[in-house]
Protein backbone atom coordinates (compact mmCIF):
# COMPACT_ATOMS: atom_id res chain seq x y z
CA UNK A 1 0.00 0.00 0.00
CA UNK A 2 2.74 2.35 1.05
CA UNK A 3 4.83 1.48 -1.96
CA UNK A 4 1.92 2.18 -4.29
CA UNK A 5 1.41 5.54 -2.68
CA UNK A 6 5.06 6.38 -3.16
CA UNK A 7 5.01 5.30 -6.80
CA UNK A 8 2.00 7.46 -7.45
CA UNK A 9 3.62 10.38 -5.67
CA UNK A 10 6.83 10.05 -7.69
CA UNK A 11 4.80 9.79 -10.86
CA UNK A 12 3.02 13.03 -10.01
CA UNK A 13 6.30 14.79 -9.31
CA UNK A 14 7.73 13.40 -12.52
CA UNK A 15 5.13 15.13 -14.61
CA UNK A 16 5.29 18.27 -12.54
CA UNK A 17 1.92 18.09 -10.90
CA UNK A 18 1.31 17.84 -7.20
CA UNK A 19 -2.38 18.53 -7.12
CA UNK A 20 -5.24 16.17 -7.85
CA UNK A 21 -5.89 12.58 -6.89
CA UNK A 22 -3.85 9.68 -8.22
CA UNK A 23 -5.14 6.77 -10.28
CA UNK A 24 -7.91 8.43 -12.20
CA UNK A 25 -9.29 7.15 -15.45
CA UNK A 26 -9.46 9.09 -18.71
CA UNK A 27 -11.72 8.28 -21.63
CA UNK A 28 -10.00 9.05 -24.93
CA UNK A 29 -11.48 9.11 -28.42
CA UNK A 30 -8.68 8.29 -30.86
CA UNK A 31 -8.47 8.61 -34.65
CA UNK A 32 -8.17 5.19 -36.27
CA UNK A 33 -4.75 5.89 -37.79
CA UNK A 34 -3.26 6.51 -34.32
CA UNK A 35 -4.40 3.16 -32.86
CA UNK A 36 -0.93 1.61 -33.03
CA UNK A 37 1.01 4.34 -31.18
CA UNK A 38 -1.75 4.79 -28.62
CA UNK A 39 -1.81 1.15 -27.69
CA UNK A 40 1.96 1.25 -27.41
CA UNK A 41 1.87 4.23 -25.03
CA UNK A 42 -1.11 3.22 -22.86
CA UNK A 43 0.93 1.05 -20.54
CA UNK A 44 3.81 3.51 -20.30
CA UNK A 45 1.33 6.25 -19.46
CA UNK A 46 -0.08 4.15 -16.67
CA UNK A 47 3.34 3.33 -15.30
CA UNK A 48 4.58 6.90 -15.32
CA UNK A 49 1.43 8.68 -14.11
CA UNK A 50 -0.67 6.03 -12.38
CA UNK A 51 -3.70 7.04 -14.42
CA UNK A 52 -5.59 4.61 -16.58
CA UNK A 53 -6.35 5.36 -20.20
CA UNK A 54 -9.49 3.96 -21.82
CA UNK A 55 -9.38 4.38 -25.59
CA UNK A 56 -12.04 4.17 -28.30
CA UNK A 57 -10.88 4.07 -31.92
CA UNK A 58 -12.92 5.41 -34.79
CA UNK A 59 -13.45 7.93 -37.54
CA UNK A 60 -13.04 11.58 -36.63
CA UNK A 61 -16.36 12.70 -38.15
CA UNK A 62 -18.21 10.00 -36.28
CA UNK A 63 -16.58 11.03 -33.01
CA UNK A 64 -17.58 14.62 -33.68
CA UNK A 65 -21.23 13.61 -33.98
CA UNK A 66 -21.03 11.51 -30.83
CA UNK A 67 -19.30 14.23 -28.81
CA UNK A 68 -21.94 16.75 -29.88
CA UNK A 69 -24.55 14.34 -28.61
CA UNK A 70 -23.14 13.72 -25.18
CA UNK A 71 -20.54 10.98 -25.62
CA UNK A 72 -18.49 10.52 -22.43
CA UNK A 73 -15.09 11.24 -24.01
CA UNK A 74 -12.74 13.49 -22.08
CA UNK A 75 -9.83 13.78 -24.52
CA UNK A 76 -10.00 13.71 -28.31
CA UNK A 77 -7.10 12.79 -30.59
CA UNK A 78 -8.44 13.71 -34.01
CA UNK A 79 -7.13 12.84 -37.46
CA UNK A 80 -7.29 16.47 -38.55
CA UNK A 81 -7.04 20.02 -37.26
CA UNK A 82 -10.45 21.25 -38.43
CA UNK A 83 -12.66 19.05 -36.25
CA UNK A 84 -10.99 19.93 -32.92
CA UNK A 85 -11.05 23.63 -33.90
CA UNK A 86 -14.75 23.34 -34.55
CA UNK A 87 -15.41 21.63 -31.23
CA UNK A 88 -13.49 24.35 -29.42
CA UNK A 89 -15.50 27.03 -31.21
CA UNK A 90 -18.74 25.31 -30.25
CA UNK A 91 -17.83 25.25 -26.57
CA UNK A 92 -17.40 21.48 -26.40
CA UNK A 93 -13.79 21.69 -25.32
CA UNK A 94 -11.46 23.25 -22.77
CA UNK A 95 -10.28 26.49 -24.43
CA UNK A 96 -6.56 26.65 -25.09
CA UNK A 97 -5.92 22.93 -24.66
CA UNK A 98 -5.68 22.26 -28.41
CA UNK A 99 -2.29 21.36 -29.92
CA UNK A 100 -0.81 19.32 -32.77
CA UNK A 101 0.31 15.95 -31.43
CA UNK A 102 1.36 14.38 -34.72
CA UNK A 103 1.74 15.10 -38.41
CA UNK A 104 0.58 12.21 -40.53
CA UNK A 105 2.67 10.58 -43.24
CA UNK A 106 0.96 9.09 -46.26
CA UNK A 107 2.28 5.92 -47.88
CA UNK A 108 1.41 4.01 -51.02
CA UNK A 109 1.37 0.39 -49.95
CA UNK A 110 0.94 -3.06 -51.44
CA UNK A 111 0.79 -6.35 -49.56
CA UNK A 112 3.03 -7.81 -52.29
CA UNK A 113 6.76 -7.41 -51.63
CA UNK A 114 8.66 -5.64 -54.39
CA UNK A 115 5.49 -4.36 -56.08
CA UNK A 116 5.70 -0.70 -55.13
CA UNK A 117 8.87 1.07 -56.31
CA UNK A 118 10.70 3.81 -54.47
CA UNK A 119 9.26 6.57 -56.68
CA UNK A 120 5.62 5.49 -56.85
CA UNK A 121 5.92 4.89 -60.63
CA UNK A 122 3.65 1.86 -60.23
CA UNK A 123 0.70 4.28 -60.14
CA UNK A 124 1.27 5.14 -63.80
CA UNK A 125 1.11 1.52 -64.95
CA UNK A 126 -1.86 -0.62 -65.91
CA UNK A 127 -0.90 -3.54 -63.69
CA UNK A 128 -3.49 -2.96 -60.95
CA UNK A 129 -7.29 -2.97 -60.90
CA UNK A 130 -8.00 -1.25 -57.61
CA UNK A 131 -6.39 1.56 -55.67
CA UNK A 132 -7.80 1.86 -52.15
CA UNK A 133 -8.04 5.21 -50.39
CA UNK A 134 -9.87 6.43 -47.30
CA UNK A 135 -13.09 8.35 -48.00
CA UNK A 136 -11.78 11.80 -49.11
CA UNK A 137 -14.96 13.49 -47.92
CA UNK A 138 -14.48 12.46 -44.31
CA UNK A 139 -10.93 11.20 -43.80
CA UNK A 140 -7.88 13.52 -43.93
CA UNK A 141 -5.69 10.73 -45.31
CA UNK A 142 -8.20 10.24 -48.12
CA UNK A 143 -8.11 13.96 -48.87
CA UNK A 144 -4.31 13.88 -48.96
CA UNK A 145 -4.39 10.87 -51.30
CA UNK A 146 -6.61 12.75 -53.74
CA UNK A 147 -4.25 15.76 -53.60
CA UNK A 148 -1.32 13.48 -54.45
CA UNK A 149 -3.16 12.01 -57.44
CA UNK A 150 -4.03 15.50 -58.63
CA UNK A 151 -0.44 16.69 -58.24
CA UNK A 152 0.76 13.69 -60.24
CA UNK A 153 -1.88 14.36 -62.92
CA UNK A 154 -3.41 10.91 -62.38
CA UNK A 155 -6.77 11.79 -60.84
CA UNK A 156 -8.78 11.40 -64.05
CA UNK A 157 -6.91 8.35 -65.28
CA UNK A 158 -7.41 6.46 -62.02
CA UNK A 159 -10.98 7.56 -61.19
CA UNK A 160 -12.42 4.24 -62.36
CA UNK A 161 -10.04 2.21 -60.23
CA UNK A 162 -10.50 3.96 -56.88
CA UNK A 163 -12.19 2.12 -54.03
CA UNK A 164 -12.96 3.91 -50.80
CA UNK A 165 -12.79 2.63 -47.27
CA UNK A 166 -14.87 4.47 -44.68
CA UNK A 167 -11.71 5.08 -42.68
CA UNK A 168 -8.00 4.62 -43.21
CA UNK A 169 -8.36 1.33 -41.32
CA UNK A 170 -10.65 -0.03 -43.98
CA UNK A 171 -8.44 1.18 -46.82
CA UNK A 172 -5.61 -0.74 -45.15
CA UNK A 173 -7.84 -3.81 -44.84
CA UNK A 174 -8.69 -3.75 -48.56
CA UNK A 175 -4.98 -3.84 -49.39
CA UNK A 176 -4.03 -6.33 -46.67
CA UNK A 177 -6.64 -8.82 -47.90
CA UNK A 178 -5.28 -8.49 -51.45
CA UNK A 179 -8.57 -7.22 -52.86
CA UNK A 180 -6.90 -3.96 -53.84
CA UNK A 181 -3.39 -4.32 -55.24
CA UNK A 182 -2.47 -0.83 -54.02
CA UNK A 183 -3.67 1.66 -51.48
CA UNK A 184 -2.84 4.95 -49.80
CA UNK A 185 -2.57 4.25 -46.08
CA UNK A 186 -1.07 5.92 -43.04
CA UNK A 187 2.59 5.08 -42.61
CA UNK A 188 1.78 4.37 -38.95
CA UNK A 189 -0.30 1.40 -40.02
CA UNK A 190 2.49 -0.39 -41.87
CA UNK A 191 5.57 0.74 -39.98
CA UNK A 192 6.69 -0.30 -36.55
CA UNK A 193 9.96 0.56 -34.85
CA UNK A 194 10.98 2.41 -37.98
CA UNK A 195 10.65 -0.63 -40.26
CA UNK A 196 8.07 -1.73 -42.81
CA UNK A 197 6.07 -4.68 -41.46
CA UNK A 198 5.25 -6.41 -44.75
CA UNK A 199 4.76 -5.83 -48.47
CA UNK A 200 6.25 -2.85 -50.27
CA UNK A 201 5.64 0.88 -49.90
CA UNK A 202 6.44 4.32 -51.22
CA UNK A 203 6.54 7.02 -48.57
CA UNK A 204 4.82 9.92 -50.27
CA UNK A 205 6.92 13.13 -50.15
CA UNK A 206 5.22 15.65 -47.87
CA UNK A 207 5.29 18.27 -50.63
CA UNK A 208 2.71 16.38 -52.68
CA UNK A 209 -0.13 17.10 -50.28
CA UNK A 210 -1.12 19.54 -47.58
CA UNK A 211 0.26 18.52 -44.18
CA UNK A 212 -1.99 16.13 -42.26
CA UNK A 213 -2.00 17.97 -38.94
CA UNK A 214 -3.59 15.92 -36.20
CA UNK A 215 -4.78 17.92 -33.22
CA UNK A 216 -5.69 16.82 -29.71
CA UNK A 217 -7.69 18.63 -27.05
CA UNK A 218 -9.47 18.22 -23.74
CA UNK A 219 -13.23 18.00 -24.12
CA UNK A 220 -15.76 19.66 -21.84
CA UNK A 221 -16.36 16.40 -19.97
CA UNK A 222 -12.67 16.13 -19.08
CA UNK A 223 -12.35 19.68 -17.76
CA UNK A 224 -12.06 18.67 -14.11
CA UNK A 225 -10.32 15.33 -14.60
CA UNK A 226 -6.60 15.57 -13.67
CA UNK A 227 -5.97 12.41 -15.70
CA UNK A 228 -7.09 14.22 -18.86
CA UNK A 229 -4.55 17.00 -18.34
CA UNK A 230 -1.93 14.40 -17.38
CA UNK A 231 -2.47 12.57 -20.63
CA UNK A 232 -2.10 15.71 -22.72
CA UNK A 233 1.10 16.57 -20.84
CA UNK A 234 2.36 13.05 -21.43
CA UNK A 235 1.53 13.35 -25.12
CA UNK A 236 3.59 16.54 -25.37
CA UNK A 237 6.52 14.89 -23.62
CA UNK A 238 9.72 13.54 -25.11
CA UNK A 239 9.04 9.85 -24.51
CA UNK A 240 5.70 10.00 -26.28
CA UNK A 241 7.31 12.08 -29.04
CA UNK A 242 9.96 9.45 -29.74
CA UNK A 243 7.33 6.73 -29.81
CA UNK A 244 5.10 8.72 -32.16
CA UNK A 245 8.03 9.33 -34.51
CA UNK A 246 8.94 5.65 -34.53
CA UNK A 247 5.54 5.00 -36.10
CA UNK A 248 6.36 7.32 -38.97
CA UNK A 249 4.67 10.53 -37.83
CA UNK A 250 6.21 13.96 -37.83
CA UNK A 251 5.98 16.28 -34.82
CA UNK B 1 -35.29 19.03 -51.02
CA UNK B 2 -31.52 19.08 -50.48
CA UNK B 3 -30.87 15.67 -52.02
CA UNK B 4 -28.31 15.73 -54.82
CA UNK B 5 -27.60 13.45 -57.78
CA UNK B 6 -25.33 11.30 -55.63
CA UNK B 7 -28.23 10.60 -53.25
CA UNK B 8 -30.60 9.76 -56.09
CA UNK B 9 -28.00 7.46 -57.64
CA UNK B 10 -27.66 5.69 -54.30
CA UNK B 11 -31.45 5.27 -54.03
CA UNK B 12 -31.66 3.89 -57.57
CA UNK B 13 -28.77 1.50 -56.94
CA UNK B 14 -30.36 0.28 -53.70
CA UNK B 15 -33.66 -0.46 -55.44
CA UNK B 16 -31.83 -2.30 -58.22
CA UNK B 17 -29.83 -4.35 -55.73
CA UNK B 18 -32.88 -5.22 -53.63
CA UNK B 19 -34.99 -6.19 -56.64
CA UNK B 20 -32.34 -8.42 -58.19
CA UNK B 21 -31.44 -9.99 -54.86
CA UNK B 22 -35.10 -10.72 -54.06
CA UNK B 23 -35.79 -12.32 -57.44
CA UNK B 24 -32.69 -14.51 -57.24
CA UNK B 25 -33.47 -15.44 -53.64
CA UNK B 26 -37.02 -16.48 -54.51
CA UNK B 27 -35.59 -18.75 -57.20
CA UNK B 28 -32.97 -20.20 -54.87
CA UNK B 29 -34.98 -20.12 -51.65
CA UNK B 30 -38.09 -21.93 -52.96
CA UNK B 31 -36.36 -25.28 -53.63
CA UNK B 32 -34.45 -24.99 -50.34
CA UNK B 33 -37.65 -24.28 -48.39
CA UNK B 34 -39.47 -27.07 -50.22
CA UNK B 35 -36.71 -29.53 -49.45
CA UNK B 36 -36.62 -28.49 -45.80
CA UNK B 37 -40.40 -28.85 -45.52
CA UNK B 38 -40.47 -32.38 -46.93
CA UNK B 39 -37.16 -34.07 -46.26
CA UNK B 40 -36.47 -36.62 -43.58
CA UNK B 41 -32.76 -36.39 -44.20
CA UNK B 42 -30.30 -36.05 -41.36
CA UNK B 43 -29.00 -32.97 -43.10
CA UNK B 44 -32.20 -31.10 -42.36
CA UNK B 45 -31.05 -29.68 -39.02
CA UNK B 46 -27.60 -28.55 -40.20
CA UNK B 47 -29.03 -26.99 -43.37
CA UNK B 48 -31.73 -25.18 -41.35
CA UNK B 49 -29.04 -23.88 -39.01
CA UNK B 50 -26.88 -22.72 -41.92
CA UNK B 51 -29.79 -20.88 -43.53
CA UNK B 52 -30.62 -19.16 -40.24
CA UNK B 53 -27.02 -18.12 -39.48
CA UNK B 54 -27.28 -14.61 -41.03
CA UNK B 55 -30.06 -13.87 -38.53
CA UNK B 56 -27.68 -14.08 -35.62
CA UNK B 57 -24.27 -13.25 -37.08
CA UNK B 58 -23.22 -9.62 -37.05
CA UNK B 59 -22.82 -8.26 -40.61
CA UNK B 60 -19.18 -7.57 -39.82
CA UNK B 61 -18.55 -11.31 -39.56
CA UNK B 62 -20.28 -12.04 -42.87
CA UNK B 63 -18.61 -9.04 -44.52
CA UNK B 64 -15.18 -9.93 -43.21
CA UNK B 65 -15.35 -13.54 -44.38
CA UNK B 66 -16.74 -12.46 -47.74
CA UNK B 67 -13.91 -9.95 -48.16
CA UNK B 68 -11.32 -12.58 -47.35
CA UNK B 69 -13.12 -15.45 -49.12
CA UNK B 70 -13.82 -13.52 -52.31
CA UNK B 71 -10.33 -11.97 -52.35
CA UNK B 72 -7.52 -13.21 -54.61
CA UNK B 73 -6.32 -15.71 -52.00
CA UNK B 74 -9.75 -16.89 -50.84
CA UNK B 75 -11.54 -20.00 -52.14
CA UNK B 76 -14.40 -18.07 -53.78
CA UNK B 77 -11.95 -15.60 -55.30
CA UNK B 78 -9.85 -18.36 -56.80
CA UNK B 79 -12.98 -19.99 -58.22
CA UNK B 80 -14.30 -16.78 -59.80
CA UNK B 81 -10.84 -16.01 -61.19
CA UNK B 82 -10.46 -19.45 -62.76
CA UNK B 83 -13.90 -19.02 -64.32
CA UNK B 84 -12.71 -15.77 -65.86
CA UNK B 85 -15.14 -13.68 -63.79
CA UNK B 86 -12.49 -11.71 -61.95
CA UNK B 87 -12.91 -10.80 -58.30
CA UNK B 88 -16.22 -9.98 -56.64
CA UNK B 89 -15.39 -7.34 -53.98
CA UNK B 90 -15.97 -3.74 -55.10
CA UNK B 91 -18.49 -4.84 -57.75
CA UNK B 92 -22.27 -4.85 -58.05
CA UNK B 93 -22.19 -8.61 -58.59
CA UNK B 94 -20.30 -8.96 -55.32
CA UNK B 95 -22.98 -6.97 -53.50
CA UNK B 96 -25.67 -9.22 -54.97
CA UNK B 97 -23.86 -12.31 -53.69
CA UNK B 98 -23.36 -10.73 -50.26
CA UNK B 99 -26.98 -9.58 -50.06
CA UNK B 100 -28.26 -13.00 -51.04
CA UNK B 101 -26.39 -14.57 -48.14
CA UNK B 102 -27.43 -11.81 -45.78
CA UNK B 103 -31.16 -11.98 -46.66
CA UNK B 104 -31.46 -15.73 -47.25
CA UNK B 105 -33.30 -16.59 -44.00
CA UNK B 106 -35.81 -13.80 -44.56
CA UNK B 107 -36.89 -15.48 -47.79
CA UNK B 108 -36.54 -19.13 -46.87
CA UNK B 109 -38.36 -19.05 -43.54
CA UNK B 110 -41.74 -17.64 -44.73
CA UNK B 111 -41.67 -20.08 -47.66
CA UNK B 112 -40.79 -22.96 -45.38
CA UNK B 113 -43.65 -22.04 -43.02
CA UNK B 114 -46.04 -21.87 -45.96
CA UNK B 115 -45.02 -25.30 -47.29
CA UNK B 116 -45.23 -26.88 -43.82
CA UNK B 117 -48.64 -25.34 -43.07
CA UNK B 118 -49.97 -26.60 -46.40
CA UNK B 119 -49.14 -30.17 -45.40
CA UNK B 120 -49.05 -33.06 -47.85
CA UNK B 121 -52.80 -33.43 -48.22
CA UNK B 122 -53.40 -31.11 -51.21
CA UNK B 123 -50.49 -32.75 -53.01
CA UNK B 124 -51.81 -36.24 -52.32
CA UNK B 125 -55.22 -35.27 -53.63
CA UNK B 126 -53.59 -33.85 -56.76
CA UNK B 127 -51.62 -37.07 -57.13
CA UNK B 128 -54.81 -39.15 -57.12
CA UNK B 129 -55.94 -36.93 -59.99
CA UNK B 130 -52.79 -38.03 -61.81
CA UNK B 131 -50.88 -34.78 -61.52
CA UNK B 132 -47.14 -35.41 -61.90
CA UNK B 133 -44.67 -34.05 -59.30
CA UNK B 134 -43.79 -30.91 -61.29
CA UNK B 135 -47.42 -30.29 -62.11
CA UNK B 136 -48.34 -30.68 -58.41
CA UNK B 137 -45.65 -28.24 -57.43
CA UNK B 138 -46.49 -25.53 -59.96
CA UNK B 139 -50.28 -25.77 -60.08
CA UNK B 140 -51.06 -26.77 -56.48
CA UNK B 141 -48.24 -26.01 -54.08
CA UNK B 142 -47.04 -22.65 -55.40
CA UNK B 143 -50.52 -21.06 -55.70
CA UNK B 144 -51.35 -22.24 -52.18
CA UNK B 145 -48.09 -20.80 -50.90
CA UNK B 146 -48.73 -17.41 -52.48
CA UNK B 147 -49.03 -15.51 -49.18
CA UNK B 148 -45.76 -17.10 -48.11
CA UNK B 149 -44.15 -16.05 -51.39
CA UNK B 150 -45.44 -12.52 -50.84
CA UNK B 151 -44.03 -12.38 -47.29
CA UNK B 152 -40.73 -13.82 -48.48
CA UNK B 153 -40.45 -11.27 -51.28
CA UNK B 154 -41.35 -8.30 -49.10
CA UNK B 155 -39.06 -9.29 -46.23
CA UNK B 156 -36.17 -10.15 -48.55
CA UNK B 157 -36.52 -6.82 -50.33
CA UNK B 158 -36.87 -4.75 -47.16
CA UNK B 159 -33.98 -6.49 -45.44
CA UNK B 160 -31.70 -5.95 -48.46
CA UNK B 161 -32.62 -2.26 -48.59
CA UNK B 162 -31.65 -2.04 -44.92
CA UNK B 163 -28.31 -3.75 -45.40
CA UNK B 164 -25.26 -1.84 -44.24
CA UNK B 165 -22.43 -3.75 -42.63
CA UNK B 166 -21.83 -6.27 -45.39
CA UNK B 167 -21.85 -3.59 -48.10
CA UNK B 168 -19.51 -1.44 -46.04
CA UNK B 169 -17.03 -4.29 -45.75
CA UNK B 170 -16.98 -5.45 -49.39
CA UNK B 171 -18.31 -2.47 -51.36
CA UNK B 172 -15.55 0.11 -51.52
CA UNK B 173 -18.10 2.97 -51.71
CA UNK B 174 -18.07 3.31 -55.51
CA UNK B 175 -20.76 5.65 -56.89
CA UNK B 176 -23.40 3.86 -59.00
CA UNK B 177 -21.78 0.49 -58.33
CA UNK B 178 -21.63 -0.14 -54.60
CA UNK B 179 -22.67 3.08 -52.83
CA UNK B 180 -26.14 2.19 -51.52
CA UNK B 181 -28.42 4.42 -49.45
CA UNK B 182 -27.35 3.15 -46.04
CA UNK B 183 -23.70 3.85 -46.88
CA UNK B 184 -24.61 7.25 -48.31
CA UNK B 185 -26.37 8.11 -45.03
CA UNK B 186 -23.27 7.08 -43.09
CA UNK B 187 -21.15 9.28 -45.40
CA UNK B 188 -23.47 12.25 -44.93
CA UNK B 189 -23.42 11.90 -41.15
CA UNK B 190 -19.63 11.59 -41.10
CA UNK B 191 -19.30 14.64 -43.33
CA UNK B 192 -21.59 16.51 -40.89
CA UNK B 193 -24.18 17.05 -43.64
CA UNK B 194 -27.07 16.43 -41.32
CA UNK B 195 -29.82 17.93 -43.51
CA UNK B 196 -29.19 15.43 -46.31
CA UNK B 197 -28.71 12.66 -43.77
CA UNK B 198 -32.12 13.46 -42.31
CA UNK B 199 -33.83 13.34 -45.70
CA UNK B 200 -32.32 9.99 -46.57
CA UNK B 201 -32.73 8.48 -43.10
CA UNK B 202 -36.30 9.76 -42.76
CA UNK B 203 -37.12 8.39 -46.20
CA UNK B 204 -35.71 5.03 -45.21
CA UNK B 205 -37.76 5.01 -42.01
CA UNK B 206 -40.99 5.87 -43.82
CA UNK B 207 -40.30 3.34 -46.57
CA UNK B 208 -39.57 0.52 -44.12
CA UNK B 209 -42.66 1.29 -42.07
CA UNK B 210 -44.90 1.35 -45.15
CA UNK B 211 -43.55 -1.89 -46.52
CA UNK B 212 -44.09 -3.68 -43.20
CA UNK B 213 -47.52 -2.09 -42.87
CA UNK B 214 -48.41 -3.49 -46.30
CA UNK B 215 -47.18 -6.90 -45.22
CA UNK B 216 -49.14 -7.02 -41.95
CA UNK B 217 -52.29 -5.51 -43.49
CA UNK B 218 -52.33 -8.20 -46.13
CA UNK B 219 -51.95 -10.86 -43.45
CA UNK B 220 -54.97 -9.52 -41.61
CA UNK B 221 -57.14 -9.59 -44.72
CA UNK B 222 -56.17 -13.09 -45.77
CA UNK B 223 -55.30 -15.48 -42.99
CA UNK B 224 -52.23 -16.83 -44.68
CA UNK B 225 -50.81 -20.29 -45.10
CA UNK B 226 -47.54 -18.61 -44.45
CA UNK B 227 -48.32 -17.99 -40.83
Amino acid sequence: MRRRFLTALFALIAIGRLSGAAADEVQVAVAANFAGPLQAMAEDFRNTTGHRLVASFGATGQFYAQIRHGAPFEVFLAADAATPARLEEEGEALPGSRFTYAIGTLALWSARPGYVDAGGEVLKGQGFRHLAIANPKTAPYGQAAIQVLERLGLREALAGRLVEGQSITQAHQFVASGNAELGFVALSQIQQDGRLGSGSAWIVPAGLHEPIRQDALILAKGRDNPAAQAFLDYLKGERAGRLIESFGYGR
Amino acid sequence: MPLGPADLAAIWLTLKLATLTTLLLLLLGTPIAWWLAHTRSRLKAPVSALVALPLVLPPTVIGFYLLVGMGPNGPIGQLTQSLGLGLLPFSFAGLVVGSMIYSLPFVVQPLHNAFVAMGTRPLEVAATLRAGPWDRFFTVALPLARPGLFSAGVLGFAHTVGEFGVVLMIGGNIPEKTRVVSVQIYDRVEALEYAQAHWLAGGMLAFSFLILLALYSSRRLRPAWGN
